[in-house]
């Protein structure tokens, strides 16, 4: 720790900051355009730092990969396109925030929440390294079988008042996540043209499931001349954002500590972290219906969460030269072109360089916030354009966004697939969100529990490996909690329903 | 303007012609792709990028990666052998020994050595056991030893069905008739972590991953000829009496074009990739990052290819897909 402040100094430099500030913005930008996603981002700024001094390259790495993450709700909220599975949960309240002209707010929510999750994420990193990586070392086939396994259980909660659609979806997810060659026992399944081969990539299906049912959606409206929604910058709208958080004390602690946990353990889908805190939140609310309409808790909840997972994901990566997330293994790269060896080493002979990138992910988060409030405020352009050229341009997006995540014009195609098979789900009010966990979350789930079961053979068996341990009983009583909540919920639910149907039709009658 | 007409046509006449005359000469005549068949990131992208970094010095164009990942390498190299032109404008990221196994046994793979022309290799990484650090084996006989006590118990994981890791694994039953249990892990990251978290018992996979948590691991072997720079203390598994753990499982990486390329542009794409890998760019970036680097020219590369098949269709034999 007082290491840490010896090398204060040795980051405040305009160079540094300079460095800091394009990487900010430039994640940002990059991360808002659909299908880049933050790994990309880092991935193909590494060849970059090859001329480039230790520090200055690490900070920069650091900073787009803050950036990228908050970035990628930018596309999610103006234009319904998640750029990156972490921007998932960002949607379902933000882009009705955005339908109904609060864009900038949700913005503005979308920053505050990931600065509070960024940083909370980075204190974590400076002050938590030593246990939290011998933590994240505990999870092996059978402890990340049962993270995965709570994370579809969030599938039961995501559909308040329709849990049959919602279970529905997510198993046609869990299905869809079948396709391709299993990558433990190597067999083939609905494997009916070879591009399916590797199963179907979440980014094309992202797209074409949420972002193609709104753009029809758009289209079925393009006759009518809206009365255009006033949305320039407001005056006191930040004070009233950052006032506005201060109630919801719950979603930010939630958030960053569901974030936070997710991102150190190698491997769980970090990229889901921020869909569980939504879930968790949902679950605890008194009034969980007014999730998914357009309410800024449900953004600060999810940005809270997915910026939470940055800095811990980079834990296991510096003590073990283990990745917390596919992003900090494309970090890793960077190190390594530094000749930086994750290990104890890297806290000792290599502190000059080590500290630093942690104090320089720290900082990230501030500036990330900067450029992120400055370009929400230009967001009003977007809001501005008529809707018949909106969803041109959208598609366009969402073409260039499918096609340039493997360069593969089958996933174009699949995002097209995917997108009509959702818009007549849209009719049967079948929500997405469901369908795209069970996409996610199925293959991990698979792939560890054959991992495990494979173990389990050589040693103890079946029962005792999977169901035995502190953390894997800890995660089982999770689950559990997690469906009866949401099962009680239900209930509550539709009784309220009942009433409220009950007591319009007294009214009717009188 | 008339004459400058006639000019041009004459000329546009005359350029198939010449072209056809000496299609090396006017090679390369425009940016070169080269099809990395793993995603942005991964080991063979990044060394790829390494290796293309001087390109223009070299070619006088630029070599530009495209990623083409999925399946393992099979998507890549499938969509490679169909859309490459044959014109040596689009090169490949080849990787030893998982193409060659991929195209043994997967009925699915358009591409076999005789369809792949190696221009120039840069990287050799080899293949070790390694355990943690407090396991009891202390050797690979240990290890062995206690298999043929407990068939199966013995758990060992690698990145993957068919990669090198796995093919050693096979080769060190073959020898010794032990029973090992092979783990698949997803890459060599998720291998390294569910050894240090003591899932399994050890892992066979690439010297560099092995480098990577050096204080935490026992290295027990290395399949190579000879003992590696990296870790001089590291016996070779040859030297430990297992004659088949040669350098057959190692990583080979580097460039190669479709064959039915003009034999002429094979040639010159050959000696110029070589002269390129063996820039010092190439070669400091490389020891950077703590590649194992190994430049070998395209003779050398035809040598490795053919032998290491012999061995793979020997071994894979019951695993082909029908």
């Amino acid at each position: 720790m007082e290491q840490l402040l010896d090398y204060l100094p040795a980051v405040f430099t305009w160079s540094n900051f300079l460095v800091l500030a394009c990487g900010s913005l430039g994640g940002l930008l990059f991360g808002a355009m659909p299908g880049l996603s933050p790994t990309m981002a880092v991935a193909l700024l590494v060849p970059f730092t090859f001329y480039m001094p230790p520090v200055p390259s690490l900070l920069l790495l650091g900073a787009v990969y803050t950036s990228a993450v908050a970035g990628g709700s930018i596309s999610a909220i103006l234009l319904s396109i998640p750029g990156a599975p972490a921007s998932i949960a960002t949607l379902l309240d933000g882009y009705p925030m955005a339908r109904k002209g609060r864009a900038q707010e949700a913005l503005y929510t979308t920053f505050v929440s990931s600065l509070f999750g960024g940083v909370v994420g980075a204190l974590a990193l400076i002050f938590l390294t030593p246990p939290m990586s011998d933590f994240a070392m505990k999870f092996g086939p059978s402890e990340l079988f049962w993270t995965t396994v709570f994370g579809i259980t969030v599938i039961a909660g995501l559909s308040s008042g329709s849990m049959l659609k919602g279970l529905f979806g997510g198993t046609l997810g869990l299905l869809l996540g079948c396709i391709g060659e299993s990558s433990v026992t190597g067999e083939g399944r609905f494997i009916f043209h070879e591009a399916l081969t590797s199963g179907i990539a979440i980014v094309p299906a992202l797209i074409g499931l949420f972002a193609l049912p709104q753009i029809v959606e758009m289209m079925e409206d393009a006759h009518l001349i809206f009365e255009k929604i006033k949305v320039r910058a407001q005056r006191g709208l930040l004070a009233r954002v950052i006032r506005q958080h201060a109630r919801y004390k719950r979603s930010l602690f939630l958030g960053s500590l569901i974030g936070t946990v997710i991102g150190v353990i190698p491997g769980a889908g970090a990229q889901v972290a921020g869909l569980m805190a939504y879930d968790q939140v949902k679950k605890m609310d008194k009034h969980p219906e007014r999730f998914g309409t357009g309410d800024p808790e449900g953004v600060c909840a999810s940005e809270c969460a997915n910026n939470a997972t940055v800095a811990p994901a980079c834990i296991p990566l510096l003590t073990l030269s283990i990745p917390g997330s596919p992003t900090a293994a494309v970090l890793l790269g960077g190190l390594l072109i530094q000749g930086l060896l994750p290990g104890p080493e890297l806290f000792t002979k290599n502190a000059d360089i080590t500290y630093p990138f942690i104090i320089g992910m720290f900082l990230a988060q501030f500036f990330m916030f900067g450029f992120g409030i400055l370009v929400s405020r230009y967001t009003h352009m977007v809001s501005d354009i008529p809707n018949y050229i909106m969803f041109c341009s959208v598609m366009i997006l969402c073409v260039f966004g499918s096609y340039c995540v493997q360069n593969s014009m089958e996933d174009v195609y699949i995002m097209f697939g995917l997108g009509a098979l959702m818009l007549l789900f849209k009719k049967l009010d079948i929500p997405s969100a469901p369908i795209v966990l069970g996409i996610i979350l199925g293959p991990l789930a698979e792939e560890n529990f054959l991992r495990g079961r494979m173990i389990a053979n050589t040693d103890v068996g079946m029962w005792q490996y999977f169901f035995t341990g502190a953390i894997n009983q800890v995660l089982i009583g999770l689950c559990l909690l997690s469906l009866v909540y949401a099962a009680y919920n239900e209930i509550r639910f539709a009784r309220r329903a009942k009433a409220r149907l009950a007591h319009t039709a007294e009214e009717d009658h009188a | 303007m008339k004459r400058f007409l006639s000019f041009a046509l004459a000329a546009a006449l005359l350029l198939p012609l010449s072209a056809r005359a000496e299609p090396a000469d006017k090679w390369p005549s425009g940016p070169i792709t080269n099809v990395c068949t793993y995603s942005v990131g991964s080991q063979t992208d990044v060394q790829a990028r390494i290796g293309a970094l001087p390109a223009e010095k070299y070619f006088g164009q630029p070599i530009v990666i495209l990623n083409k990942a999925g399946a393992g390498g099979l998507t890549g190299w499938n969509w490679f052998m169909d859309h490459a032109g044959r014109d040596g404008m689009t090169m490949t990221v080849y990787n030893l020994p998982n193409f060659i196994a991929q195209s043994i046994v997967k009925k699915n793979a358009k591409y076999d050595i005789h369809k792949m022309e190696p221009l120039a290799n840069f990287a050799a990484d080899p293949v070790v056991l390694f355990v943690p650090k407090d396991s009891p084996f202390n050797s690979v006989s240990d290890l062995v030893e206690y298999a043929k006590a407990n068939p199966g118990k013995v758990t060992l994981n690698g990145s993957g069905l068919f990669v090198g890791h796995h093919i050693a694994l096979l080769l060190l039953q073959k020898e010794t008739g032990a029973k090992l249990t092979y783990i698949p892990e997803k890459g060599g990251s998720d291998a390294l972590q569910s050894i240090l978290a003591g899932k399994v018992m050890g892992g066979f996979n690439n010297l560099s991953i092995a480098m990577r948590a050096p204080d935490k691991l026992k290295v027990l072997g290395i399949a190579d000829l000879k003992r590696h720079e990296f870790m001089p203390d590291v016996p070779t598994f040859m030297e430990q009496g297992y004659k088949s753990l040669d350098d057959a499982t190692t990583n080979f990486r580097g460039y190669a074009l479709p064959a039915g390329t003009d034999k002429a542009i094979v040639d010159k794409a050959a000696s110029k990739t070589y002269e390129m890998f063996n820039d010092p760019v190439v070669i400091e970036n490389l020891k950077k990052t703590g590649v194992p680097y190994r430049i070998l020219d395209r003779k050398a590369m035809l040598d490795i290819f053919a032998k290491r098949e012999a061995i793979l269709k020997e071994l894979l034999k019951d695993y082909v897909e029908k």
